[in-house]
Order: structure tokens, then sequence, then C-alpha cells
């Protein structure tokens, strides 16, 4: 940089140290707040294999003396992990499955095939957006209820093969709109049914829409509380989210030193975060894909 | 003839799981919660009805609703407000051509992708009054910082401090839209000698304008249904200082079998979000909206 500034003329040269220097300053603040935002998941992996002496010894130590890894082994020990984990793993598999054939199904009807209520009734899917999930609640659980589903996995996964998720819809369809419509005429005078276009036209031109959806999806599921906490009462159908709260709840009761606890939990949050991160950085092209389709075209 | 006809019968069978879904995951519960937020209700014995009562009951003589109703909405005015802000800031200066933008729009978005249990967990101990790393940084300058979460004069400014970790969910539209600026504009701007101020003022800014009413809004609707947070982290507590709207009401039918009473809640919820909504859409006009570049997006 320096070699460079010293072969150009003098305003040439002022305005590029102005330029330095606001850069310097940019990367500053980038710093700056990109620190504040990782602290605390370094934090988390820090105390995660600390010892108990040290968790909360003051003043801090970011290194610990130490790896204890045995805080994984001692945590999995006494958190049911591999039976929450399956928990979760089956319900949000079960509702991504359910939820891309009956929200894809819709969008392809809405985007691609004439009847008469095409309007009307996407105007209806549209104004379901609004209304929050609060206000069908009870009378949903009440049903569910009556039905005998309490504590089974049923009322999470159920609603959602029938195409609940307005905005899935809606996205979707917005992106079926826009493969080119001779593609569906070609196929059409090829003799294929809507089903043969919208299965082996629509479905393969549609992946990244398609992924969104199914990433979306999954972190909703993946982290939901309110409906788990409602519907799933047994410890052996808890999802990872309402293990970790009983396990927090059990850890304090249980007459555990807190040092321990704090380890422990953290280790716990951390895998339950885990596959969240990994696969963000495995999809991290559809993530940001996705948010922009949703954010920037919606 | 017959092969419109043939398509709209084969429109509505693409439609079927989510009319199926729309009856009786979303009608029905509708009719119903209706119903029920005008009766006494326990689950137990059928709903008695009561006419406005419960209604009457929330805004007469409910003091704890009133105070729920309070904390979502000083929760929503200053979480909302400054998660924009500060998102659109950071995407602003990750639009200056810095480098390594991949490595700082991964950083700036890995918060937003994980959430729920986990994360409350991981936030009691950040902000844990003794072991915490945020006492024990400002212990460092010398400062006894407050016990955060167990404090009620600072509980529920705590929480709003947590909830700035997801400024880069916004951020990541906030940046894509700025990308999506045509270049031509800001060369127009600098052929009228715009500099960076105006080429900001009078490009950036009024280009990503229905970005920003976008996540204006949805981070708005998002804030009224807090639940996780209040729930896992304070339980609403100390003092019922965190007693967020949705957590009121999940007490009221979860934990006290009031289920008229909390159907009631949720319309009530329906009604002020439905209320911010039009009010946002109403004081839209500084949104730009450039119909040509409505049509070009997908």
């Amino acid at each position: 940089m320096s070699t460079q500034l010293q072969s150009l003329p003098a305003w040439r040269q002022r305005r590029s140290v102005h330029m330095v220097m606001t850069h310097t300053l940019y990367y500053l603040i980038l710093a700056t707040v990109g620190t504040m935002l990782m602290v605390p998941f370094l934090w988390m992996v820090v105390s995660s294999v600390k010892a108990e002496h040290e968790i909360f010894s003051i003043p801090t130590t970011w290194i610990p003396e130490r790896i204890r890894w045995e805080n994984y082994t001692h945590a999995l020990e006494s958190f049911p992990f591999f039976r929450s984990l399956l928990n979760t793993l089956f319900i949000t598999v079960s509702v991504i499955v359910g939820r891309l054939l009956s929200t894809s199904l819709a969008a392809y009807a809405f985007a691609r095939m004439r009847f008469r209520l095409r309007t009307p009734l996407f105007v209806l899917v549209l104004s379901t957006l609004m209304i929050p999930y609060h206000v069908t609640l009870i009378p949903t659980y009440i049903l569910f209820t009556r039905l005998g589903w309490i504590d089974t996995f049923l009322p999470l996964i159920v609603p959602n093969w029938l195409g609940l998720g307005a905005f899935y819809i809606f996205l979707l369809r917005q992106f079926f709109m826009t493969v080119p419509s001779e593609m569906n005429d070609a196929a059409r005078i090829d003799g294929c049914s809507h089903f043969g276009i919208f299965a082996r036209v629509i479905l393969p031109l549609s992946i990244p829409a398609l992924a969104t959806v199914t990433i979306f999806t999954f972190l909703e599921q993946w982290n939901d509380f309110l409906a788990p906490i409602i519907y799933l009462n047994s410890p052996d159908k808890h999802t990872l989210a309402i293990a970790i709260q009983f396990y927090r709840q059990s850890a304090s009761g249980a007459g555990w030193g807190p040092v321990r606890t704090w380890a422990h939990l953290m280790v716990v949050s951390l895998l339950t975060m885990a596959p969240c991160l990994l696969l963000f950085f495995f999809a991290q092209r559809y993530f940001i894909q996705g948010v922009v389709i949703s954010g920037v075209k919606g | 003839m017959s092969m419109r006809l043939r398509e709209e019968l084969e429109a509505y069978l693409f439609l079927l799981p989510w009319i199926l879904g729309f009856l009786i995951f979303l009608v029905g519960p509708l009719a119903a919660s209706l119903y029920f937020s005008l009766a006494d209700y326990n689950i137990l014995q059928p709903p008695k009805l009561v006419g406005l009562a419960n209604y009457q009951t929330m805004f007469a003589d409910d003091p704890l609703f009133l105070k729920s109703l309070r904390i979502t909405a000083i929760y929503t005015f200053a979480s909302v407000p400054l998660i924009v802000t500060l998102g659109y800031l950071v995407a602003l200066l990750l639009n200056q051509k810095v480098r390594g933008l991949a490595v700082w729009r991964t950083i700036f978005y890995l918060p937003a992708v994980v959430s729920g249990v986990a994360v409350a967990v991981m936030w009691v101990w950040v902000f844990d009054p003794d072991g915490g790393i945020v006492n024990n940084l400002l212990r460092l300058v010398g400062i006894e910082g407050p016990a955060w979460f167990t404090d009620p004069d600072w509980a529920l400014t705590t929480l709003i401090l947590t909830s700035l970790w997801g400024i880069g969910g916004g951020m990541v539209v906030y940046l894509a839209g700025m990308q999506g600026v045509p270049t031509h504009l800001y060369e127009a701007c600098e052929l009228d000698g715009g500099g960076t101020w105006n080429r900001f003022r009078h490009v950036t800014l009024p280009m990503t304008t229905p970005v920003i009413f976008f996540n204006l809004l949805i981070g708005i609707i998002g804030s009224w249904q807090v639940f996780t947070n209040a729930f896992v982290i304070t339980n609403g507590g100390p003092a019922n200082a965190t007693l967020f709207y949705v957590l009121f009401l999940y007490r009221q039918g979860w934990k006290y079998h009031k289920m008229g009473y909390a159907s009631a809640l949720a319309w009530v919820l329906f009604f002020i979000i439905l209320i911010f909504t039009i009010v946002v859409f109403k004081t839209s006009g500084w949104v730009y909206y450039e119909s040509d570049q409505a049509d070009q997006s997908k």
C-alpha cells in the first residue's frame, strides 16, 4: 500500500490516505461488533470444558487449565441426549416432508393451473399469514385432546401435512412463476399431465426454493418450544428443546453444585445448536438465497 | 370445455391438502376460539357462555394483563427499531467494498441461525451476576455490573439487549437489497456532484426502503409473540418484570385452565397485531416503490 502511495500525485495521495483511514475505521467497527456477537459462543465453548473450580473463578480465565472432554461424557450420561435427538429428528423430518409435499402442490396450482377460484383462494392463503398461531392454539389443543393425540408426535406433524404454512406456499408459488412457461407447454404437447409437469419439470427446476423451505422448516421445528411443551408430556417423548429445560430444572433441584450444572448445561446446549450451525456451514448458499428470496422479493 | 373442467377439478385435487388443513386447523379453530372467548371453559365442563365478561375482566380488573401488555409494548418499541437500525448500519459498512465479505457476513449472520432453549440457557450463563462473562468483563474495568435477569429493574432491558444478537438476520436482507441497487443510479448521482452522503441519502436509502419496511413489519409481529426467552430465562419474573403477553396467555390456559379467558387473550393479540400492521402500512409513505424494479425482480 505504501509503495503505491508514493508514486501517486499529491492530491490523490491525500485522497488515498483519507480512504485508508475510513476503511480502517470500518474494519475496526466490524471487528468490534463481530467480536461482541461471537463472545457468547466462545464463552459457551470455553465453559463447557472447564473444571468446577474454574467456572466461577474471578477474574475469568479464557483458557481452561486443561480441556475436560469428560464434561461431555458426563453430561451425556445424565442427559437423555440420543433419545431427544431421535425424537427431534423424527418430528423435524416428518414436518419437512409433509410441508414440502403439501405446500408445493398448492403452490403449483396457484402458479400454473387455471381454475375459477384461483385469485380468491390465493388471497385467502395470504390472509391466513396475519393470524397468530395462538388464536387457533386452544381449540386445536382441545381437538387433539379429544382425538387422544396428546403425548404423541401427531399434533406436531399432521397439520404440516395439510398445507399449514401459507408463507411457504407463497414463496414456492413466486418461484414456480419464474420457470419459463414454454417448458410447461412443451411438456403438455408431449402429453404430460399436470402432475407430470409438476413432478418432472417444475420440482427439479425448483431445488433452490425447496432447499430454502427445507432449511427454514428445519430451524423452526428444531428450536420450537411452545408446541412441544403443550403436546408432549412424558420424558421419552421430549424433544431436545424441552429436554434441556427439564434438565435445567432437575439439575438445580437435585442438589448439584451450580458449578457442575453450568458446564454440563453448556455441553447440552452446544450439542443442540450444533446441527443448526452445521446445516448453516454446509448450505450457506441456500440460507442467504432463501433469506433474500423471502425478504427482498417477497 | 371438458379440458377446462378437467383442469378445474385437477386444481382442487392439488389444493386438497391445503383445503383440508384450512378447514380443520384454521376455520374450525377460529370459530371455536371466538366461541370460547365468550365463555367460561376449563375443558372438564362444557363451555358456559358469559358474553363479553372475559374481555371486561381483562381491561377492568386484571392488572397482570395490563402489565403484560405494557411489557410487550416496551419490548417492541425498544427492540425492533434497534435491531432494524443496527442491522442496517452493519449492512451499510459491509456494502463499502470491504475485503472478506463472505467471512464477515457469516460472522454476523451466525447468531441468527440458532434460537430457542439452547440460546436462552446460554444467555442465562452469559449474564450470570457472579460467573457470567458480562459482569466479569465489567469488573476488569472496575464496574460492578447489575444482576441482569434477576434484577426487576434490569430484566426487561437485558432481554432487549439479548435480542440484538439477531441483527444479522435483517442485515443479510438489507445487504442483498443494497447490492441489488442498479449502478447507473450511483453514476447519475455522481454526475450530479453527489458525494458519499448524497449517494446514501438519495440512492441507497430510498432503494432499500421496501426491505426496511418488510423487516420492520416482521419484527413487530414477531416481538408480540415472544415466548421461549420469557419462559426459559426469566419465567416472567422477577416480580413479573418480564411477563410477556404470550407467556401470560400460556399460563391462563395451561396453568390455570382458563381456556375461555386464554382464547379472549388470543383474540386481543390478533387485534393488536392487526392494528400494528395497519398503522405500519398507513404510515408507509416513506417506502419507495419503483414499479419497474418490482417487475424485474423475480
